[in-house]
């Protein structure tokens, strides 16, 4: 068994945001794709928290979505514990499916409000027929024991649950077809501060008590900084940074990194001046040339806005930057 | 201390139902001072926004204030009639609103809202209050402010959008601005751009301004003090730094030890068991004692009142009232 359990490699997906076929007759236009993602790589070891950080458009969720295959990459690898996913093939996803679930952004939407708690958290386990009979609902009180709600819940609809409650419903809901990886998309920004300590809390027991492995994907750096132990920063669709939490944290290497880092409120009132930042995340379907983070970039000189950056490895980071490869910042 | 430039006392405004009256806010009472910051937190439910509305004159009938004052330079604003309301509104209150897509109208350019909104309040000609305009957007940081004020809204960006929002409130000089969560639909690195920009330009114009955000760290860099909101209730009032860093009420301790921090590395976050009640099942006595940690027989029973601890710091929890306390150990 390696140690790695999920790799991506050049894992890239584009959208067809053309207008229709007249129009583009007419007004003589080409058709137009969004990069979403491009030429991402990185894996995730057995147990560990990985997390994704970006703004919005950095393609965070679509690469979500392309590791739990609900969307396919137009280029790229996928290799789920040493096998490699294969969207072409119904059954071989079926059964790498059960091994990986995802934690959604929005329970409120996430849930059929036409379902009783109980039907919602022993789906999984019907389809993938892990237990049948009595033993199904025995299984669901205790998944809604595991996550903090109590059995006699199964019979409630979700409309009858606050919003940490009903993410905790979500998170049973993952459990219960005992996958090894969760994918959690944005899990506590609909939720209040005090629910999110409660939900993010959770999240961490039952990685310790079932060894689970997170992929995490958050905007919010406090939360990734509290929740993983390593980081990639995404701008436009590349991963500009790779690097353990403390690391990013204390020395971050990308202008960008830096960038993202200086923007966040301080709470611990320390007076820190911060830089101020300039410029917002360009037009993915027309971005910059080179490097995409140039026109908001300090340190941006020619070779930026030619050529593309690979990451390097700078003192225990990944980062994609010139000036960083050039020893220049 | 000088007349405060904003002055709510208990105020309650109440929502009608067909299973009876709620009460959205119970007996809050701020003062805000000329040129200051006032941030308002709490979890969602917990009243900013609609003491916000309710300072404005914007609550949603059949919501309605149903008891309290809201005086702006002693001047009471709560009964005013639609008419004059609008006269204050904008002129002398400014707003600023979350989505700036929504606060904007997308069938007008960007000069047209301005100017309307300007010559409404201030006797300008057409020409004047264009240049007034565009120094305006100049102002709060558009490039090119000149050409790009006869663009439509949906030609910014989100981060853009919202600088204009900004201008629009500040356009007729409001002597107060309402920001109801400013930032919260912006990513981070323009949200500290959007910060900046309603910091100076209040500071520079003398505008004091209440801030809505649920976001402690926005607090903690833009506001001089802070209002913690709780289920309709103020739980604490006070100084920025004294709150943040020394909060008193239980709930506002947990609720800071609840907000993960970049330098902390602790294994696990504080928390406060629960969620914050509905507003048709708000307990007796105080609103946050089935969450609290210090609860005791008193809470239970009787509403605490906010409790002056000095430095215009007010916490409202029996824990605090040493003279009561006191008293009850003499007995």
């Amino acid at each position: 068994m390696s140690d790695v359990l999920l790799k991506v490699e050049g894992l890239t997906r584009y959208f067809d945001v053309s207008k229709p076929w007249l129009n583009r007759v007419i007004e003589r236009e080409d058709r137009q794709f969004l990069t979403a993602t491009a030429d991402v790589n990185f894996e995730i070891r057995r147990g560990e928290t990985f997390a994704l950080v970006g703004e919005s458009g950095s393609g965070k969720s679509t690469i979500a979505k392309m590791i739990v295959g609900l969307l396919e990459p137009s280029a790229g690898r996928i290799t789920f514990d040493d096998q490699e996913m294969n969207f072409a093939s119904g059954a071989a996803m079926r059964t790498l499916r059960r091994r990986f679930q995802m934690i959604f952004q929005d329970p409120y939407a996430s849930l059929n409000p036409r379902w009783h708690v109980g039907d919602i958290i022993a789906e999984p386990i019907r389809t993938f027929g892990l237990a049948s009979g009595n033993a199904i609902s025995r299984e669901v009180g205790r998944l809604l024991d595991t996550v903090g709600l109590s059995a006699s819940d199964a019979g409630k609809f979700p409309h009858e649950f606050s919003g940490g409650q009903r993410q905790r419903i979500a998170i049973a809901r993952a459990l219960s077809s005992r996958p090894e990886f969760i994918v959690c998309d944005e899990p506590t920004s609909a939720l209040d501060v005090s629910v999110q300590a409660q939900i993010l809390n959770l999240m961490r027991d039952l990685q310790d008590e079932f060894g689970l492995t997170y992929l995490l994907i958050s905007h919010d750096l406090s939360v990734v900084r509290h929740m993983s132990n390593r980081i990639g920063v995404l701008y436009l669709g590349r991963l500009v940074e790779v690097a353990d939490g403390k690391t990013l944290f204390t020395h971050p290497r990308h202008p960008y990194s830096r960038m993202l880092l200086d923007a966040v409120p301080d709470l611990t009132l320390s007076g820190r001046r911060r830089r101020q930042v300039e410029g917002e995340i360009p037009n993915p379907i027309n971005p910059p040339p080179g490097c995409a983070f140039h026109p908001r970039c300090p340190h941006a000189f020619d070779r930026c806005r030619q050529e593309i950056p690979q990451p390097v490895d700078a003192d225990g980071s990944l980062a994609a930057c010139f000036a960083v490869e050039e020893g220049r910042i | 201390m000088a007349q405060p430039l904003l002055s709510v006392r208990d105020l309650v405004v109440e929502f009608p139902t067909r299973r009876g009256t709620l009460r959205a806010i119970d007996k809050v009472s701020f003062d805000i001072q000329e040129g200051e910051v006032l941030g308002m937190v709490g979890e969602s439910g917990a009243g900013k926004s609609i003491t916000g509305a309710a300072i404005i004159g914007l609550i949603e009938p059949p919501g309605r204030i149903a008891g309290g004052e809201i005086r702006l330079r002693g001047e009471r604003i709560d009964n005013l009639r639609p008419e004059a309301l609008r006269r204050i509104r904008g002129r002398r209150i400014g707003m600023v609103f979350q989505d700036p897509l929504t606060s904007l109208n997308p069938l007008y350019t960007v000069a047209q809202q301005l100017i309307e909104t300007i010559r409404t309040h201030i006797d300008l000609s057409e020409r004047e209050a264009r240049a007034r305009a565009v120094a305006l957007l100049d102002r709060v940081g558009i490039p090119a402010a000149a050409r790009r004020i006869d663009d439509y809204p949906h030609h910014f960006s989100g981060g853009m959008r919202q600088r204009v929002v900004i201008a629009l409130a500040l356009a007729a000089e409001p002597e107060l601005v309402i920001a109801d969560e400013p930032t919260t639909a912006l990513d981070v690195s323009v949200q500290a751009q959007i910060i900046d920009v309603l910091k100076e330009i209040c500071a520079e114009r003398g505008a004091a301004v209440m801030l809505i955000t649920h976001d402690m760290g926005v607090i903690a860099e833009t506001a001089d003090r802070v209002a913690v909101l709780y289920a309709g209730r103020l739980a604490e009032i006070g100084p920025v730094r004294d709150v943040i860093t020394a909060a008193e009420h239980p709930y506002t301790r947990g609720l800071m030890g609840s907000i993960p921090t970049l330098t902390q590395t602790a294994d696990r976050l504080v928390q406060i068991p629960g969620s914050m009640p509905r507003l048709n099942a708000i307990p007796q006595g105080c609103a946050f004692n089935p969450r609290c940690p210090e609860v005791f027989g008193r809470c239970r029973v009787e509403r605490p009142d906010p409790i002056d601890r000095g430095s215009r710091r007010q916490v409202a929890c029996w824990l605090y009232d040493t003279a009561k306390a006191e008293e009850a150990g003499n007995v």
